[in-house]
């Protein structure tokens, strides 16, 4: 790589950095404000305030946010009840936010799953979670296909005793990629997915098909290539029984013969991932981005 | 008094009668005092109270005009509720002055207490209450008032159904008659009676005083039902928490009489139960383990009932569940489940780390407790020492699920008599062992159970690819029909589930025979992606398990294909025949 191309790159990760812990930073906030009788629209609308007073125009979609046990969603058969509904947040309750801001042309996908008081089983998914993070790097790095990962990574979850929840996104995808985007004055979304976002991805997915790889991360025959260099939002959702726990945050994947920098965590930040895990330990909650 | 052992004796007089009052256990302990109901004596509760005795300060009296208490006199107008609440205090005035006690009532003990437990001058007497078969004449009046006033087709329903279940309260309202007979041949005859309709085992009870317990008892009914019915107190609510034990196959009261007691109780913890009226009889390990749970709660300071609770947390809390091949798949959905009902489950694998897995992720379910085993189903010695240890350790198996399985696909002629052993050992015998130990265990102790094998879809529908499994998965089916008759006069159901195409790790287990190394690695990945594909998960099998032992169902076809060829094998099995003689490509 030359040293002007570095530096590009740098300054790229640097804009998606900030927009990634904008996006954390407003989970935190709603996660904070959150209480017994929230509904799920509400804390899907206090996000969306929080971001717009804070420069946001567009989105890769708008925020969701899932409650009980529609973080693990159980009976979900069409993608419309992905959207908030009325369910009120209760004690002892999971939930999950999932934001994708667009600012200043920097998409950022996070998830944040947390409870309202203590939920040891949530607690136990998130500390596995862990484990599931380590896997994805290590084996993106040996640019294995990704179909496969996808297999280890369902294979580490039925060892764990989990189930395999991000299967229910559209095309079960474990991951797609984000782009820059360019900002408009009128930014409309589709079925809650911002349409210069989609027409990234269409546009990748027209470019994949024709040299063999696709933007979409899932299980699926056209999966079966190589990761490929961009930046890939990586979301495994784990589900136990009527609790589901999911990370989402970007993977940096690069054209980098050495294996450090061929890929990596757009934010890693080492100590959220000990301290959530001697936090289980001690039986205390946690929150997915509390050390962020 | 042959039949309450080691129990000290008093007697407490009040309002005219003389109480005989037994106690066991350390009195320093809790009190739990034990209301007998009709036609019974104290010695209802021996069985309950023998089990309690080495935790609690058990009390047990004999209401007025039963067992060895003297009747009032005249006995009309000598049993209303007053009198037996002022019975009641006074009997806890003398065994346990300074500190509340914990009621439990059956039949007309619960219906007693529930006056009790309702009225004013018992507040700080009664610390908690567990009513079992009796609800209170307040509430009951209510009922019906609702039902009267409103009447839709389902309460017309419900109001006939508890009319016609009220048959008795009606005769016993008829003067003399029901003495005579109680004294004459119903009297002799009660004790096979019940043995035979109620299931109440032999032995010594009821006791010789029944005759007159029965003719004295039905002043009960004549002083209060009606002028209770007719005006139910408005403010009958409980001044202590409540736990409601409902048997479902009671003759004499419907379940629906509870519907409505949120209203009265807040938060009351429910429990149901398969068996019939004389519950403190024919269940005293269950009614002993319910009121030590509850009572250890209350003393505790946490009344409201634990979260989090399954569908099913009302059946299953507090009993021992084992699960077999618990360290995956379809066992693991299914020790899950059981967990999340709140029953303490026992995780068997022959796989110790995926089988502790199972445990410590059903303790955080909500299982009360839960461990892990490492056994191999179809070593016939090591599922007696497993047995032997359960037993001790743990108690008696109330839910047993066979569910270790393996799969073998191939020809007839590729399977090898060692590929039978090995399947017809995991698939068939460890199905026997679990049953002969397990359930033979179960039978012995008398007090019902349930055992669940998981067959397979392949018990009915023939293949030509599995001949081995299918073999062994209809010896399956067949054992668990077989077994489910001989066990059906001890309350023991026996369930054969067939799942079908579940998304388990059988498909990567599983061999196929007459190929090579590389082939029978293609196919395993082959059929797992298929699996895959189908996706059917196995908590819907779970699922379907924990549905099936409360409603005792004999065989259960869980998938829609699995449906489909049990229908299609009793009405177009020539079809069903036709597919097996398919070669399936893999």
């Amino acid at each position: 790589m030359t040293r002007a191309v570095a530096d590009e790159l740098a300054v790229e990760l640097r804009g998606f950095r900030r927009v990634q812990r904008l996006a954390y930073a407003c989970a935190e906030t709603v996660a904070a404000r959150l209480e017994p009788g929230t509904t799920e629209r509400e804390a899907a609308r206090m996000q969306r305030e929080w971001l717009r007073e804070r420069g946001v125009r567009d989105w890769f979609h708008l925020p969701f946010a899932w409650f009980g046990d529609r973080t693990a969603f159980v009976n979900f058969r069409v993608p419309m009840q992905f959207f908030p509904t009325g369910r009120r947040l209760a004690p002892g309750m999971p939930f999950i936010l999932d934001l994708a801001p667009v600012y200043e042309g920097y998409t950022a996908d996070i998830g944040y799953s947390g409870s309202l008081g203590v939920n040891p089983v949530q607690d136990r998914l998130l500390a596995d979670l862990e484990a599931h993070r380590e896997l994805i790097l290590r084996e993106v790095r040996e640019r294995r296909p990704l179909r496969e990962i996808y297999a280890a990574v369902d294979r580490l979850m039925v060892r764990q005793g989990y189930a395999n929840r991000h299967r229910a996104y559209p095309f079960g995808v474990i991951a797609h990629k984000v782009h820059r985007v360019r900002q408009r004055r009128w930014s409309p979304h589709v079925f809650g997915f911002g349409t210069q976002s989609l027409k990234g991805l269409a546009s990748d997915a027209l470019h994949g098909h024709r040299e063999g790889w696709s933007p979409l991360w899932s299980p699926y025959r056209f999966s079966d290539h190589p990761p490929q260099p961009g930046l890939w939002a990586v979301e495994p959702h784990l589900g136990l029984r009527g609790t589901g726990a999911k990370f989402e945050e970007i993977l940096v994947v690069t054209d980098s013969r050495d294996p450090e920098q061929s890929a990596f965590w757009l934010d890693d930040d080492p100590p959220w991932g000990s301290r959530r895990a001697s936090e289980f330990e001690r039986g205390g909650t946690r929150r997915w981005a509390e050390d962020r | 008094m042959t039949t309450l052992k080691d129990a000290r004796e008093r007697w407490v007089r009040t309002g005219g009668v003389e109480l005989c009052v037994a106690e066991l256990g350390d009195p320093d302990q809790p009190t739990v005092v034990l209301v007998h109901g009709y036609p019974d004596s104290k010695e209802v509760w021996s069985e309950v109270a023998a089990r309690l005795a080495g935790r609690f300060h058990v009390v047990l009296y004999d209401v007025r005009g039963h067992g060895r208490s003297t009747a009032p006199r005249p006995l009309r107008g000598g049993f209303t509720l007053a009198k037996l609440t002022d019975d009641f205090l006074a009997v806890v005035d003398a065994v346990s002055p300074g500190r509340p006690v914990h009621l439990v009532g059956h039949d007309w003990g619960s219906v007693q207490s529930w006056e009790f437990v309702t009225v004013r001058r018992t507040e700080g007497r009664i610390a908690s209450f567990t009513s079992m078969s009796g609800p209170s004449l307040d509430h009951f009046g209510h009922w019906i008032n609702a039902r009267v006033k409103r009447p839709t087709p389902r309460r017309v329903g419900q109001l006939l159904g508890q009319g016609a279940r009220s048959w008795y309260v009606y005769l016993l309202h008829t003067p003399v008659l029901p003495e005579l007979a109680w004294r004459g041949p119903l009297g002799t005859r009660w004790p096979k009676i019940l043995e035979r309709v109620e299931r109440v085992p032999g032995g010594d009870y009821p006791t010789t005083s029944l005759p007159t317990d029965a003719a004295h008892g039905a002043w009960l009914y004549r002083d209060n039902v009606r002028s209770r019915l007719r005006r139910p107190r408005p403010d009958a609510y409980a001044h202590a928490p409540v736990q409601l034990i409902t048997p479902l196959g009671d003759a004499f009261l419907s379940e629906r009489l509870y519907d409505e007691l949120e209203r009265w109780a807040p938060r009351p913890t429910r429990r149901t139960l398969p068996a019939k009226h004389w519950i403190p009889r024919t269940r005293p390990d269950q009614l002993a383990a319910w009121i030590t749970e509850f009572v250890t709660r209350v003393e505790g300071g946490r009344p409201e009932p634990t979260r989090p609770t399954g569908r099913y947390a009302d059946r299953f809390g507090g009993q021992l569940v084992l699960v077999t091949g618990a360290g995956s798949g379809i066992g693991r959905a299914t020790a899950f489940a059981f967990a999340e009902s709140g029953a303490r489950v026992v995780a068997v694998d022959r796989d110790a780390e995926s089988a502790a897995r199972t445990a410590e992720l059903a303790r955080l379910l909500g299982a009360p407790a839960a461990w892990a085993e490492t056994t191999d189903v179809s070593d016939e010695h090591a599922m007696e020492k497993l047995a032997e240890k359960v037993t001790t350790e743990y108690g008696v198996v109330d839910v047993l699920v066979n569910n270790a399985g393996i799969g073998l696909s191939g020809s007839f002629f590729d399977t090898t008599p060692d590929d039978w052993r090995t399947v017809l050992d995991v698939n068939l015998w460890g199905v026997i062992h679990g049953c002969r130990l397990f359930g033979g265990r179960m039978a012995a102790r008398g007090q019902g159970g349930h055992i669940v094998n998981v067959a397979s879809a392949a018990a009915y529908q023939p293949s030509r690819a599995l001949p081995a499994y299918s073999t062994s998965k209809a010896a399956v089916l067949m054992l668990s029909e077989c077994l489910r008759a001989e066990l059906a006069d001890q309350d023991i159901g026996v369930t054969a589930i067939c799942p079908g195409f579940v998304n388990t790790g059988i498909t990567t287990t599983a061999r196929f025979t007459g190929v090579d190394d590389e082939e029978q690695r293609r196919r395993q990945q082959r059929t797992a992606r298929l699996y895959g594909l189908r996706n059917y998960p196995p908590e819907k099998v779970a699922e379907a398990i924990l549905r099936s032992v409360v409603r005792n169902e004999a065989v259960v076809p869980v998938t829609p294909e699995a449906r489909g060829a049990h229908l299609m094998s009793r009405f177009l099995p020539g079809a069903l025949r036709r597919i097996a003689r398919v070669e399936p490509k893999l």
